[in-house]
């Protein structure tokens, strides 16, 4: 049952795909915390609709429910690829409270956050498993990328068959170390960005139109 | 619930003495639902053990982990978990046989614990080195 299960699950996903082909494709932006997912997001956004998707913040789960931008139509080599943009909260296996005390929060805040949070990183994952077409998955090139998260999400992202494209973020800072990710996840191209000061997008963007154009 | 791990408590809680090691082999696992295994998992790490898996789990029920795992943290009480596994091979390397059903190979020697007890110290390809904090 579990073979003829997983046939037909493989087969539909193949159709689904053929019979949607006109329909914009959901590109979730995933990544762990602090990567500049809702910084990338916003500068894709105001690039081609001139409106943000969410506030950006230092302060860890600052994202906290998924956002989408629908119909972000995106141009390149006279070709038009729309999407929309699913901007989500940063993945972890683990939320504490107070760590959110060293941010000028009291403890009414920052439990409320954490659980804001939670319900964030279970929302975003179900979106990962059910609601998207391909993924961006945004590193911070300053940090290790051999965590286990990095590791289970791209596990994750690959079982689902999903196009993937790895950003490594945070080109600006002097301790940005492209290198490290590329050889971290070999298996898939890794493109330098930063999403901040908008270095790299026209790459970034010709990249999005490949893989999920 | 099948699978669940047996009471080793003889009198006082063993756990006030050290950390306990629940190794679980891939034996044990086969044969339970993916809701089976994350309940096994995560009501022994919510016990303060540390639990290895001989097979570790397939991407999707790791997905579920997470999931599950979230909406069971609660302030003062679970922070979560701490979860390590070798990298996994190149994807490449699947048949094509198994990309078309979807098959995944889930034999990674896994640990996770609770998020307050246990800190991953180094990990690259070939080692992971963790310490782990009494209660």
């Amino acid at each position: 049952m579990g073979l003829l299960t997983n046939l037909r699950d493989s087969i539909l996903r193949v159709t689904d795909g053929l019979f949607a082909a006109d329909e914009p494709k959901r590109i979730g932006i995933y990544g762990p915390p602090n990567a500049g997912k809702t910084t990338l997001a916003n500068r894709i956004a105001r690039d081609w609709t001139g409106d943000a998707v969410g506030p950006e913040s230092q302060v860890p789960h600052e994202t906290r429910r998924a956002r989408r931008k629908e119909d972000v139509e995106i141009e390149r080599n006279g070709q038009t690829v729309t999407i929309d943009i699913v901007d989500t909260p940063g993945v972890t296996t683990k939320v504490d409270y107070k760590e959110f005390l060293d941010h000028d929060m009291d403890k009414e805040d920052a439990v409320r956050r954490s659980r804001e949070a939670t319900e964030g990183v279970a929302e975003a994952m179900h979106w990962l498993r059910e609601d998207v077409d391909g993924v961006i998955y945004v590193l911070d090139s300053t940090t290790d990328p051999f965590t286990q998260v990095n590791t289970m999400l791209i596990g994750i992202i690959e079982s689902q068959d999903l196009p993937a494209l790895i950003l490594a973020n945070k080109t600006d800072l002097s301790e940005s170390d492209v290198t490290q990710i590329a050889n971290a996840f070999p298996q898939h191209e890794t493109v330098p960005l930063s999403a901040l000061e908008g270095e790299n997008m026209d790459e970034v963007y010709t990249k999005i139109a490949e893989y999920f154009g | 619930m099948p699978g669940a791990t047996p009471d080793v408590d003889g009198g006082d809680d063993p756990a006030d003495d050290g950390v306990r090691i629940d190794m679980i082999s891939g034996a044990r696992m086969e044969g339970l639902t993916s809701m089976e295994k994350i309940r096994l998992i995560l009501d022994g790490v919510r016990e303060g053990n540390i639990v290895i898996l001989e097979e570790g789990l397939s991407p999707d029920e790791e997905s579920k982990l997470i999931e599950v795992t979230m909406t069971e943290i609660s302030p003062d009480d679970f922070t979560g978990i701490e979860i390590e596994t070798y990298p996994k091979p190149n994807a490449g390397n699947k048949s094509f046989l198994d990309r078309l059903m979807g098959r995944e190979s889930a034999q990674k020697l896994t640990v996770i614990g609770p998020a307050n007890r246990i800190e991953t110290l180094h990990k690259d390809e070939n080692l992971i080195s963790t310490l782990v904090s009494r209660q």
